[in-house]
């Protein structure tokens, strides 16, 4: 045995890492190589230049910095508002609706009542499948204003034509559809999850002292999922606050940009107005509110019992 | 008493039942209309069983896009970048955990940072990366942009971290160097997390569309959700039953992965998630 192999064993039992504290040893640094070079260039770079480019403007190849103009652009823009308001609005109804839609199918899948839960649980997994272009193109024909599976179907109930395209509070409603049937499921087995680890015994000895089942659900079950939603709602907040592909696709931002989303409007104004510095205050704007959410969220899961 | 358990059951089964329609029926739908005439898709009251016009709809769509060289192109672009992902995460995700070098921790906050940054405040700038470099439209800025994600690093460094560091003690005694021990004894350990990470990353990049959309241009470069999106652009006949084929092929992939991989997909998804 060398003495240097004696030295990192006797090391080893005080510490954690297996390093080698007398010789420079130049492996860990080739194996992130790779990585950091990717990641350094089209990763850290780019997120630096992002936030230069929102305080300069860009023509031709050429930055010249123009100090908050970009953000007072922004802030005066009644479209950027308006996609913010949009956002935020399908952002507080489609979460809540979500998850709880979320827990009570977890809860079915957790029920040793229900046969061929393996088959169940595939059927609602399926939608965290189908990539975000695909299914908001098979929605955009269930729900056809015309001759939709669901417009001829509420014509048989005599509810009539729903205009889902056409006015601006049902394309929200059908965007908020389209996004709760995507991510239901795929938030049910993260909450299934979270349901397997509490033990049964809490519910006995509930309903030994007399708990009905929804008294237990309330009393034991959500407080102990407490955890596992917040996570779930701080993942899904993040997910609605960059929703692109299904106003894109399914809507378009119509109709007169009532479904017009903040990516939406900064994606149109990067690369249809070629306006580089607004789009970036834009994105920065985003970032700054995802950052801000996700704090408060993490604050309140650290504030409650759990 | 008796009466009320079964009450609650068949609740429960209504519930699972409608839930299970409500997740499935589109999926239902795409490949029944994938099949039909376009006067069939909106006829009142609506065909809802499948007919036999898909090779029809197929051969329109072949005629009109290049479906298999985007189904190619989806292919080359999910697969070079999973396989580099998992690769170099694990490589990297093994030093974060296992060595002490100088300048480890400020390199670590700086993946998690990125990680937790939204991608679109890169897009501007990498569009403007893309143009310097002339890779506009190719191969690519759709591959190596993507070839690490600092989620893999993350992920692959918390699974390693709790690989028992006296089994690379001993190895090391047996003369084992650095690079033999990552490959020939960690790795071997870590084919779940892999699989994970593999699955993770492939579906990320499967449905990738805005970055396909900012820098490709012309059609023999479509990926199959871009192409898809290019079918129903606003001033367009859009014909249902072609775009529906075109996305059955986009969802066979994935769906035979799925199937494949059922367990490692669960745990994918959300093991490297769930955890903390």
């Amino acid at each position: 045995m060398s003495r240097t192999n004696a030295f990192a064993l006797l090391k080893s039992k005080g510490k954690k890492s297996t390093k080698n504290k007398s010789v420079f040893n130049i492996s860990p640094y080739l194996f992130v190589a790779p990585f950091f070079l990717i990641f350094s260039v089209f990763m850290l770079y780019p997120v630096i230049y992002s936030l230069v480019l929102s305080f300069s403007e860009w023509r031709a190849g050429e930055t010249t910095f123009v100090g908050l103009a970009n953000y007072r652009q922004l802030f005066g823009d009644s479209i950027f508002w308006q996609s913010l308001r949009t956002t935020g609005l399908i952002l507080i109804v489609q979460v809540p609706v979500m998850l709880v839609l979320a827990t009570a199918m977890a809860s079915v899948l957790n029920s040793d009542m229900l046969k061929a839960r393996g088959l169940f649980r595939l059927g609602f997994f399926l939608p965290a499948l189908i990539d975000l272009v695909t299914y908001a193109l098979v929605f955009s024909l269930i729900f056809n204003e015309g001759y939709g599976l669901i417009n001829q179907g509420l014509s048989l109930l005599g509810i009539g034509a729903v205009p889902w395209f056409s006015d601006g509070t049902w394309a929200k409603i059908l965007i908020i559809i389209a996004v709760t049937w995507r991510w239901t499921g795929y938030n049910a087995i993260i909450i299934l999850s979270g349901l397997q680890t509490i033990p049964k015994e809490l519910y006995e000895s509930a309903s030994i002292d007399g708990a009905g089942t929804l008294t237990s659900f309330f009393k034991i079950t959500i407080p102990l999922l407490k955890p596992v939603l917040l996570f779930c709602g701080i993942l899904s907040t993040i997910g609605t606050l960059q929703l692109f592909a299904e106003p894109f696709v399914l809507t378009s931002g119509g109709p007169r940009g009532e479904t017009n989303t903040v990516i939406l409007y900064i994606y149109e104004k990067a690369f249809s107005s070629f306006n580089f510095g607004l789009a970036s205050a834009g994105a920065y704007v985003v970032t700054t509110i995802i950052a801000i959410l996700a704090y408060f969220q993490i604050r309140l899961s650290r504030g409650g019992e759990v | 008493m008796y009466q009320q358990k079964e009450f609650n059951k068949l609740m429960l089964y209504v519930f699972a039942l409608i839930g299970v329609t409500i997740s499935v029926f589109p999926f239902y739908w795409m490949f029944t209309a994938s099949t039909l005439q376009e006067s069939q898709i909106f006829k009142v009251p609506p065909t809802l069983v499948p007919s036999s016009n898909f090779a029809d709809n197929l051969a329109r769509l072949q005629d009109s896009w290049p479906i298999w060289r985007a189904l190619f192109n989806s292919l080359l672009v999910s697969g070079i970048t999973t396989v580099s992902t998992v690769f170099f995460s694990a490589l990297a995700g093994y030093a974060f955990a296992k060595y002490t070098f100088k300048g480890r921790e400020p390199l670590f906050y700086s993946v998690l940072l990125i990680m937790m940054v939204p991608t679109q405040i890169m897009l501007v700038p990498m569009f403007i990366i893309m143009m310097n470099l002339d890779w506009m439209d190719s191969y690519l800025a759709l591959i190596i942009p993507f070839l690490v994600t600092p989620f893999g690093v993350f992920l692959m460094r918390q699974q390693m971290i709790s690989f028992p560091n006296e089994l690379i003690e001993s190895a090391k005694m047996d003369g084992c160097r650095d690079f033999g021990i990552f490959f020939r004894i960690v790795l071997p350990t870590m084919k779940p997390a892999c699989a994970a990470l593999a699955i993770v990353t492939f579906m990320q990049q499967w449905g990738n569309f805005i970055w396909p959309l900012v820098v490709v241009s012309s059609k023999e470069m479509y990926t199959l959700p871009l192409l898809l999106s290019m079918m129903v652009q606003p001033g367009q006949i859009v014909q249902y039953g072609t775009v529906m084929v075109g996305s059955v092929i986009g969802l066979l992939p994935m769906l035979i992965l799925f199937l494949v991989f059922q367990k490692h997909f669960v745990s994918g998804v959300f093991g490297g998630s769930v955890k903390g």
